[in-house]
């Protein structure tokens, strides 16, 4: 079983974000960077896979060559191989990010392709499905478990406020959900034996594509933080009876919800 | 932030896993286990073991990862992280108290059965060397272990053991000569499962709560022979070398303990309103602070002066005590001075810090106190 695990390096979701003086990105210092919590699902899956079934676990990440450290964490986790594919200054939006990572998998045997559903820094939830239509394979999205047999893929998907079941015939590409698996942690002989793994880097021009066909369709025009939350209001009064009054007029004039 | 000369890439890679091991499988769990008195040894060695965390140093024949002092260092500062010191002190029984002479003097025999098990979280060790009567005074141990045949039988106690309710061996120093001197004395590694092995109490402790400590009891217990570590009589002599390790654990979790209560305190202090200004703009809070930091900076290049050393296969018994005597008494200073500047809310118990304050009273206790770390280093300085 050949299996692809697409991965994201995204910045520590516990890390303080601050926007840059450009207004459309954000302030690099001080960021810790991890691998996308949806994609350790996905690097997870996949080794699961390859214990039952044999095969190689291939990561791909598209990203600066800081990424590579992403795509170590996984190899120390356990994945075979990596392949990082350092867009040099183009900015890639979604499309792009698949169009590059279509051109990397076509010319490779593939049985499965494993992604996460979202990336946690843009959460555009494009890349995987962008990808899967660009290689003309089966997308299942939102697995939180999955069986394989005779040459089929049957997922469990999360829908609101329930769960489905679908079927795929191989090669197809499925997007994690959590509640798929627990992610190991990656072991310090991995994290020894993962040095030594094969780690390539790969251009847009090694990939046979031009910057001008890769050109985002979509461009960050601000970055806004959250309003802040405005701490509450205590309604005072002297009896049960007048705080109630008040409370309702302020529902009835102030909140306007009743 | 301490700038960095030592550590490459892939100590970063090892820290970062034990950073993230820390965050997800220790702290979560510290509350219940502090309340219980105990944490689960056989689960978290287990689950450790099987990331490696727990061989670092040793040889990869038996199940180690061969890894040089750095790495180590690189654990024994992530460990501190957990936001308590029973559990990074139960792990570093494990790894740096209970097994440093069964990898360097124990027969084939004993690192196949002990060592590769304590390495694989299989088996949870500990460290008994203190007696009722005998502390950091080793040489007045009264425990004995008489040979009969192919047997050594052992009668005494133990105290204050770390890990001492779940050990299943204990590394344990007895007499096995009455005559005087330090050649009368032999290291065992005696297995919990055998006839004669009491847990006579568990102790309630000041702090270090999660870990639990007890007191054992032996009543001719017969240890067989080929658990005897090295040569008898030369026991007193490997445990000075093991304790080396063992007091060398204490600096990291001096430094890195200190320096995330001071990351405590100022958050905690950037927030506190006092007449109408954060505490923090107090100039004398902020001077303690930088003194503390200076204090930890200076202990923190010190530990690594001493792995330079070790890597260089040079003795650093001089530099590791005074290290342990400057690190004890630097944990607690910051220990009270960051419990005085969170006020009446450092009291709580709800708060790290009052655990904190709690915990740091041992680290100039255990191991050697701080007297007679000053003692060792008055007789290497030759007065």
């Amino acid at each position: 079983m050949e299996i692809l695990v697409l991965l994201k390096q995204v910045p520590a979701t516990e890390s303080l974000i601050a926007i840059a003086n450009d207004r459309v990105s954000i302030k690099p210092d001080g960021l810790k960077y991890v691998m996308n919590p949806y994609d350790e699902l996905a690097v997870e899956e996949a080794l699961r896979i390859r214990e039952s079934q044999g095969g190689t676990v291939t990561i791909l990440s598209v990203g600066p060559a800081k990424a590579a450290e992403a795509i170590r964490t996984g190899l120390a986790m356990g994945a075979d191989k990596g392949i990082l594919i350092d867009p040099g200054n183009l900015t890639c939006d979604g499309l792009a990010t698949a169009k590059l990572l279509a051109a990397a998998i076509k010319p490779m045997t593939y049985d499965i392709i494993i992604a996460g559903h979202r990336a946690v820094d843009d959460d555009n939830f494009q890349v995987a499905t962008a990808l899967a239509e660009l290689l003309g394979i089966p997308n299942i999205s939102m697995v939180v478990k999955q069986t394989l047999a005779d040459g089929k893929i049957r997922c469990l998907c999360t829908v609101e406020g329930g769960t489905k079941e679908v079927e795929a015939t191989l090669p197809a590409l499925i997007a994690t959900q959590r509640g798929l698996n627990d992610p190991r942690y990656a072991s310090l002989p991995g994290i020894m034996k993962a040095k030594k793994k094969p780690l390539e880097t790969r251009s847009i021009a090694d990939l046979g594509l031009d910057a001008a066909g890769l050109q985002p369709l979509v461009t960050i025009k601000a970055l806004k933080m959250p309003v802040e939350r405005k701490g509450g209001r205590v309604i005072e009064g002297d009896s049960v009876a007048v705080k109630v009054a008040a409370l309702v007029k302020a529902l009835h004039e102030e909140a306007k919800v009743i | 932030m301490s700038q960095n000369l030592y550590f490459t890439k892939e100590h970063e890679q090892v820290r970062t896993a034990l950073r993230d091991f820390v965050n997800k499988r220790i702290n979560p769990f510290v509350d219940e286990w502090e309340e219980k008195g105990a944490a689960p040894l056989h689960a978290l060695f287990k689950e450790m073991g099987e990331l490696g965390f727990l061989g670092i140093r040793y040889d990869e024949q038996y199940g180690g990862e061969g890894l040089d002092y750095w790495y180590e260092t690189v654990m024994l500062e992530e460990i501190a992280r957990a936001h308590c010191g029973g559990v990074p002190m139960a792990i570093a029984v494990q790894t740096n108290m209970a097994t440093p002479a069964i990898a360097e003097f124990g027969s084939e025999y004993l690192k196949e059965k002990y060592l590769r098990a304590a390495i694989r979280g299989e088996m949870v060790g500990a460290i008994a060397v203190t007696e009722p009567d005998a502390g950091s005074d080793v040489a007045a141990l009264r425990t004995f272990a008489r040979k009969e045949g192919d047997v050594y039988v052992l009668n005494g106690s133990k105290t204050y053991i770390t890990n001492g309710t779940q050990a299943d061996f204990l590394t344990l120093l007895a007499r096995t000569s009455e005559a005087p001197g330090y050649h009368s004395f032999s290291l065992f590694v005696v297995p919990t499962d055998l006839p004669g092995f009491k847990i006579s109490k568990k102790l309630d402790k000041l702090g270090m709560r999660s870990s639990d400590t007890a007191e054992l009891y032996f009543d001719d217990l017969r240890i067989p022979v080929e658990n005897l570590i090295g040569q008898e009589g030369e026991g007193f002599i490997y445990q000075m070398r093991q304790f080396q390790h063992e007091r060398f654990s204490a600096l990291p979790i001096c430094y890195i303990g200190a320096e995330e209560m001071i990351r405590e305190t100022v958050a905690y202090i950037k927030g506190r309103i006092v007449f109408g200004k954060p505490l923090i703009t107090k100039q004398v809070l902020r001077h303690r602070l930088v003194d503390w930091l200076s204090g930890i900076e200076c202990l923190r290049q010190l530990t690594y002066h001493i792995v330079r050393l070790k890597m260089a296969g040079q003795d650093a018994t001089r530099e590791i005590s005074m290290g342990k005597l400057v690190g004890g008494r630097l944990l607690n200073q910051v220990a009270d001075g960051c419990l005085q500047m969170h006020g009446g809310m450092g009291f709580m118990n709800e708060m790290r810090v009052s655990r904190f304050f709690r915990d740091a009273r041992l680290i100039a206790i255990g191991a050697g106190a701080s007297e007679v770390m000053s003692d060792i280093i008055a007789k290497l300085e030759g007065f």
